[in-house]
């Protein structure tokens, strides 16, 4: 391809000999080899890269175990969601039939799953017998308790918003004095849960930003470098995309061996962990496995990292590549 | 092949570098540009090869203005153009082989014609057996036709030379510009920059003089003498 002189590139004879397939084919054999290059200039300095590299690794490593931490809490807070359940207290003096209506009433209903019947008798027994108060209770002249049902709601309705929704619609019934759903503490649970999501993105934002930095600095140092090389490249016809290229690779290689330290010292904090989270949640008699990054957000973070590098080299490359000229 | 028409350089800083320069150089001439240091050849020189752009008038090559060629296309100027330099401008990590290879790895060659050109172009250098030694374990003068080589692997249809033979004994200037002889017999047009007037004095070739950016002669060496004597 020559601009001055047409024609000028079909007169060596070889040059007539290379075919487009074969000319795609170069390109990919290029990059290979200008990304092994890469790789094996990491290589050469390893004292340098390693440094690097533990420094990506680290900033990844935080927001990731964050998430995985946060990941598992959801997973034990969605076990404690399904005991959802609703306390309706009866007006006194109701007759009989009428609660029966009730019952059956919301027993029809899509949202409930089943419906249990305290009857104010049943109530004081278990009242008796739980509060110690005993035959103190026997000079009531008149049992003070209501009539309670308790309505489990089917699993589509036990998160805390929908749950209170047919907390309201109970309470519109006429035989209902008033209703009580426990969710607050819920409600709690789940703000926080969504603080520590919200937090785990903004380190995770910040540490990225660092990331990114970090990177282009290093690039862009190996680009301050390599100044004469880069000035004799231009002198003999390389273009700018060209010259990037193996820097780019840098940053690409930088990203990817970042974000596999990330994941091998992830590991390594769950191991860690493991044996004194098992022990807490065997406290709580509770069956729960603390699950690490799995398949495809082992692969998100690796990609992420990558596209990190492949940011940070590039904002140093397209900058500091154009400025060096021969002189 | 090379053309200046009315070619003025002003660095930044208010330095007049060139001053309405003009000559032609026709395809296949070989030419010697010559004058005190701080004439204006390394300017004239980077004009050619786009490492800066003139104040006022135009610079042609083969017909083409260069002033209309974008920044983006320079690397595909200076393909056409094999450059030489007093300082070698080699990378000194690299064997001679790799030196060699760099226009031909920046154009996209396979292996095997890499392979092929790099040694036929050290062959003619006469380094074909330091193929694989790194520069700094060779000599001015063969470090000097390692960067020879690396101008004209890919055949470049112009060379340009500045101060090609700075450090060198008269004899190993001579090897030199006899080399550049060779290349110009084979059709190439060849400018040198020097201000070894001793040389100059034993070739008949068209010499261009400059002084404080002006042209003050053009013509063929005799006539050259002639003037100053």
């Amino acid at each position: 391809m020559s601009i001055l002189f047409t024609g000028r590139s079909s007169q060596g004879a070889s040059q007539q000999k290379i075919s487009s397939l074969q000319k795609v084919l170069m390109f990919f054999v290029d990059h290979v080899r200008q990304a092994l290059a890469s790789l094996g200039e990491l290589w050469r300095a390893p004292a340098d890269s390693m440094l690097t590299i533990a420094v990506l690794g680290l900033a990844i490593t935080l927001p990731s175990t964050l998430y995985v931490l946060v990941k598992n809490t959801e997973q034990i807070s969605s076990g404690w969601e399904q005991a959802a359940e609703i306390s309706l207290f009866l007006r006194q003096d109701l007759p009989a039939g009428d609660i029966q209506q009730l019952i059956r009433r919301i027993n029809a209903w899509p949202e409930v799953e089943q419906v249990v019947h305290i009857t104010a008798e049943q109530g004081l027994k278990d009242f008796q017998q739980r509060s110690g108060m005993g035959d103190a209770l026997k000079y009531l002249n008149k049992n003070p308790l209501p009539d309670v049902l308790l309505v489990m709601p089917t699993a589509r309705h036990t998160g805390p918003t929908a749950a209170a929704l047919l907390l309201d619609k109970l309470r519109n019934e006429r035989e209902v004095e008033f209703g009580k759903l426990d969710i607050d503490w819920l409600n709690r649970l789940h703000a926080a849960v969504e603080m520590a999501h919200d937090l785990v993105l903004m380190i995770a934002l910040l540490l990225f930003m660092a990331v990114v930095v970090i990177i282009g600095n290093t690039i862009r140092l190996n680009i301050l470098n390599k100044r004469s090389e880069i000035q004799i490249m231009k002198l003999v016809g390389a273009t700018d995309a060209f010259i990037q290229r193996p820097f780019l690779y840098t940053g690409f290689w930088y990203g990817l061996l970042g974000g596999l330290s990330a994941w091998f010292a992830v590991m390594l904090l769950l191991w860690w962990a493991e044996s004194s989270i098992a022990s807490l949640t065997e406290l709580y008699a509770h069956d729960f496995n603390l699950t690490g990054l799995q398949g495809n957000e082992l692969l998100t973070m690796l990609g992420l990292s990558i596209g990190l590098g492949l940011v940070g080299s590039m904002l140093s490359v397209y900058r500091h590549v154009k400025d060096i000229e021969p002189q | 092949m090379i053309k200046f028409e009315q070619v003025s350089k002003t660095y930044p800083g208010g330095q007049q570098a060139l001053r309405q320069v003009s000559f032609h150089i026709p395809p296949g001439e070989m030419a010697f540009l010559t004058g005190h240091s701080g004439a204006g050849k390394s300017t004239l020189l980077k004009l050619i090869s786009i490492m800066e752009r003139p104040t006022v008038g135009r610079v042609l090559i083969n017909g083409h203005d260069l002033g209309k060629i974008k920044n983006r296309q320079v690397p595909y100027i200076r393909r056409d153009i094999g450059m030489i330099f007093q300082s070698h401008q080699l990378l000194m990590d690299k064997t001679a082989f790799d030196n060699v290879a760099l226009p031909l790895v920046i154009e996209g060659y396979s292996r095997r014609d890499i392979t092929r050109k790099v040694h036929a172009a050290l062959d003619l250098v006469g380094l074909a057996d330091k193929i694989n030694s790194l520069p700094i374990t060779l000599s001015g003068g063969e470090q000097q036709r390692v960067g020879i080589a690396r101008a004209i692997v890919n055949k470049p249809p112009i060379l340009l030379a500045d101060e090609p033979t700075g450090n060198l004994d008269p004899k190993l200037s001579m090897e030199i510009i006899n080399l550049f002889e060779k290349l110009n017999q084979a059709g190439v047009s060849v400018l040198i920059a020097t201000h070894d007037l001793g040389l100059i004095a034993r070739m008949r070739y068209r010499t261009l003089t400059l002084r404080n950016g002006q042209m003050i002669t053009d013509g063929l060496v005799e006539d050259w003498r002639g003037d100053s004597e």
